[in-house]
């Protein structure tokens, strides 16, 4: 009997749709809890609106793993993402996720920056982030050649780290449904009973019977609160961060994560490079209504890229791959927002900010204890599955070094027609071209598309609900 | 003959780039005698961007003919082919090293060449919508006219019904006739600057064709969820203008696709965006060439048909001829901001025969007047210009070869 039958004939008998856990949402949380919860021996079903995983606020960020330093001290998010940072270090060779282990420079450029280094120094060392260290100009430009010489001085934070934003997601996702969980896409929660031990949820596909929901609901969370609940525990105000990517000829200009000092006035950008090899630079910060615009504007775009040259003048060099915009489901609170409903079997995980992808896997232990209050019925799943994620760091072997790749059909991403191929036939094959190119990167590079869209649009025919080509007879 | 096994450990000239300018340089290295000449083509097929211009007119000089681009395509590889040039294909080139050795990728692995001389001519493609700020939506039905044309002639394939072309450039002309051919109708052609930017002569072709333009645009921004619904931009009279559309076409602005080189020890020109060369093509690293497109300017196939074949004999007359040593070298500078380029960048004062006699140079915005060079501050050459960016511009070398200062020759436009 292999590890995947053993693990689900020591689960208790329950009728097709019934679960112990109905997650909402797949996003990194969402992720991070299904894997959680089904290695702790719950059955899990994930509830996804979107065709594909990681459509909201996870499809778009800076792609850092914080270590939480200057998060507020005390507060339940530094608690998470203290907790998430060790997980994940924990983690991360089993599931075969990449790290770049960069280690952060937090920069003033100006008078009233630099007196607020100590500040955030005194913070770092209450957050139990202990190895910071202030660093004079000089030391700093030693060590990034590259920056302008505009800067004052700043202070390392060596643990801070970059990891792939998708593929660490999927990673979680992919481990909870080897084990036995179950993911819907498509699939949004419109309303829900509970009749006091069992919620029955009903969806736009079918109704789903589970003991606890919880809401991962992201930037949908105060919305999903409405619905089962009926309870207004807070309002989510969109973010939106627009983001500016340079060409990965730009990554030898930089090597640490160049974190700004937030200031009265401005919050600054981030200069880093992306475990894909390239450098990015943003994000902006403008709230908004709507939950879906995550539209760009030129404007943005330049001012970012001015600033990103104020930060590195050689960037004026280099070309621009593409831009992006992510939404941080910000809510009028500060602090994350996780409340436990024990009469209801319900716990709302909401306003999770920024920094979700540090914290995930520590707010799913978190949760996965004050369920565990509510007893659980399953055993820890002893030998977990491991699945294969994707391997798309440029800076970790890839499939294009490797023989019987079947050739490279995305010259700029160098990615293999193997590669393609393995994820369409995977597990979670992606329903659209954003979600194949998060899995694989094809057409994510510097030329956009110009020498493989035809490629990928012939591979993919009748795969995709949006395809990339109309049929003939449209 | 097009496949990738049999990849020898050594070549004498390894040409990275199968596409109208390597093809021609390969072919003339045979024609000159030269042994194992290696092409290098990543893509399925050699030939390069003709094999998806399914339209005329491509051939006239090179083969006295009238060709559709896949035709010629096809004829280019066939002679080089005949001569005895090696031509491997879904081969890719993954780096440049020092002294003409190169790191390849194929289906079945790594692998490594050395050649004596190192040839890159791997062309331009368009610019992406970042890369020119289009801001919005980004939903399914952005491409560049390059995409299109290999969707539509290489696979036969729609992404839309009626799309709306961004851009004016002789590509973007192109795009509607690429369009015709699988019952495409584009509905609009937008324009920021004032007036198109290919000649004037093509702009009845819109009116044929039943195509709006709309120049003067500014702040284009793409709207849509899943596929492309409108572009919306403020109009030359300044109302903001929405136009329904399940496409764009992003077409022109040709960078030269310089992503090898920029990760190479090779100096890079930012303003060409191509390597830095002397007027024998040859790179800061002397076993490194590069010719056609890549050098700047997207230049049609003929040009790089000629260009190849120059380069392939200052390439025989740099192995066989005498040497020439070490020389003194004098760099172009740009301190004129309506110069976007000068190539070559730099000339090496030696005896050698058989360099360009000419400098190409390119225009940042509209220029009338003068171009002038200087020395220290001195002028020592000027030549009356009139022209636009996306010209081409020639003008003699043969002055500054004279020179026998090794000081920079600065241009500007007065």
């Amino acid at each position: 009997m292999d590890q995947y039958t053993a693990n689900h004939s020591l689960r208790r008998k329950i009728s097709e749709l019934d679960y112990d856990v109905a997650i909402v949402g797949a996003g990194v949380v969402g992720c991070a809890m299904a894997r959680r919860l089904t290695l702790d021996g719950a059955k899990v079903i994930v509830l996804e609106k979107a065709s594909d995983v990681l459509d909201g606020a996870s499809k778009g960020n800076s792609a850092i793993l914080h270590t939480g330093f200057d998060a507020p001290p005390d507060s339940l998010e530094q608690a998470c993402i203290a907790r998430g940072y060790r997980e994940f270090l924990e983690i991360f060779q089993d599931l075969g996720l990449p790290i770049l282990k960069t280690g952060a420079l937090v920069l003033a450029w100006s008078r009233e920056q630099q007196e607020k280094l100590e500040a955030l120094i005194d913070k770092a060392n209450k957050n139990g982030v202990n190895n910071v260290r202030m660093l004079g100009k000089k030391e700093i430009l030693k060590r990034e050649p590259h920056l302008s010489n505009q800067l004052f001085d700043g202070f390392e934070v060596p643990g801070e780290g970059l990891v792939d934003p998708w593929t660490t997601a999927h990673a979680y996702l992919l481990q909870a449904l080897a084990n036995g969980a179950q993911l819907l896409r498509n699939t949004e929660v419109i309303s829900g009973k509970f009749d006091g031990n069992t919620w029955r949820l009903e969806t736009s596909q079918s109704d789903v019977r589970a003991t606890h929901v919880i809401n991962c609901a992201g930037l949908y969370g105060d919305l999903v609160n409405h619905r089962l609940i009926e309870e207004s525990l807070f309002t989510v105000t969109p973010r939106k961060g627009q983001f500016v990517v340079f060409d990965k000829a730009a990554s030898g200009l930089i090597s640490s994560i160049i974190l700004p000092v937030p200031t009265k006035t401005t919050k600054g950008v981030v200069v880093c490079r992306t475990v894909f090899g390239n450098v990015l630079v943003g994000p902006t910060a403008e709230d908004q209504d709507s939950k879906t615009d995550a539209s760009t504007n030129a404007d943005a775009l330049k001012e970012l890229v001015a600033k990103g040259i104020d930060i590195i003048p050689q960037l004026a060099n280099c070309e621009v791959t593409t831009a992006y915009a992510g939404l941080r489901p910000a809510t009028e609170f500060q602090d994350y927002q996780i409340r436990h409903f024990q009469d209801r079997n319900y716990i709302s995980v909401g306003g999770i900010r920024s920094t979700g992808l540090s914290s995930s896997l520590g707010i799913a232990s978190y949760v996965s204890e004050l369920i565990a209050c509510d007893s659980l019925q399953g055993s820890k799943i002893k030998n977990p599955v491991i699945p294969s994620p994707d391997r798309l760091s440029e800076y970790h072997q890839r499939d294009w070094q490797t023989a019987d790749n079947g050739g490279i059909v995305c010259h700029c991403e160098l990615v293999t027609r193997r590669e393609i191929e393995n994820v369409l036939q995977g597990p979670m094959a992606p329903a659209t071209l954003q979600g194949l190119k998060r899995r694989t990167r094809v057409c994510m590079g510097r030329c956009q598309g110009f020498y493989c869209m035809a490629e990928v649009a012939k591979m993919t025919e009748g795969l995709f609900s949006s395809p990339i080509a109309l049929a003939n007879n449209e | 003959m097009n496949n990738n096994s049999g990849l020898p450990e050594s070549c004498s000239v390894a040409i990275v780039g199968g596409g109208t300018a390597g093809l021609a340089l390969a072919t003339e290295l045979r024609r000159q005698g030269i042994d194992n000449v290696v092409v290098l083509e990543r893509e399925k097929d050699a030939g390069g961007i003709p094999r998806h211009c399914g339209h005329y007119p491509f051939g006239i000089r090179e083969y006295g003919r009238l060709l559709k681009g896949p035709d010629y395509a096809r004829k280019n590889v066939e002679t080089a082919a005949k001569l005895g040039v090696r031509i491997f294909t879904e081969t890719s080139v993954t780096a440049l090293h020092p002294n003409g050795k190169l790191s390849i990728s194929t289906q079945s692995g790594l692998a490594q060449l050395q050649a004596k001389r190192v040839v890159l001519s791997t062309g331009v493609r368009e610019s992406s919508r970042a890369q020119r700020f289009i801001g919005g939506d980004r939903p399914l039905g952005i491409i560049t006219t390059g995409a299109l044309q290999s969707m539509v002639y290489l696979q036969g394939i729609r992404p839309f019904r009626r799309p709306v072309i961004l851009g004016s450039e002789l590509v973007s002309f192109s795009a509607i006739s690429t369009c015709q051919h699988l019952g495409i109708k584009p509905v609009a052609m937008v324009e920021e600057n004032d007036r198109i930017v290919a000649r004037r002569v093509v702009q009845p072709y819109l009116t044929l064709k039943g195509v709006p333009l709309f120049a003067g645009v500014r702040s284009p921004k793409i709207i849509g969820r899943e596929r492309v619904e409108a572009i919306e931009f403020t109009d030359a009279s300044g109302n903001l203008k929405n136009i329904e559309t399940d496409g764009i076409i992003v077409s022109g602005r040709f960078r030269p696709e310089s992503a090898l080189l920029r990760m190479s020890h090779l100096e890079v020109d930012p303003g060409s965006g191509g390597p830095v060369i002397d007027q024998f093509g040859q790179c800061t690293d002397p076993a490194y060439y590069s010719t056609g497109n890549l050098l700047g300017p997207a230049e049609t196939s003929s040009w790089c048909w000629q260009e190849g074949v120059k380069t392939a004999r200052r390439i025989v007359q740099e192995l066989s001829g005498p040497q020439h040593g070490t020389s003194k070298s004098v760099r172009f500078k740009i301190s004129d901001q309506a110069i976007a380029f000068v190539v070559p960048q730099r000339l090496t004062l030696s005896e050698r025969p058989g360099g360009m006699t000419q400098m190409q140079v390119g225009l940042g915005k509209p220029a009338k007047g003068f171009l002038e060079a200087f020395v220290e501050g001195k002028s020592i050459w000027k030549g009356r210009i009139d022209s636009r960016p996306m010209r081409r511009i020639l003008m003699p070398l043969d002055v500054f070869l004279q020179s026998d200062s090794d000081q920079p020759v600065e241009f500007s436009i007065s």
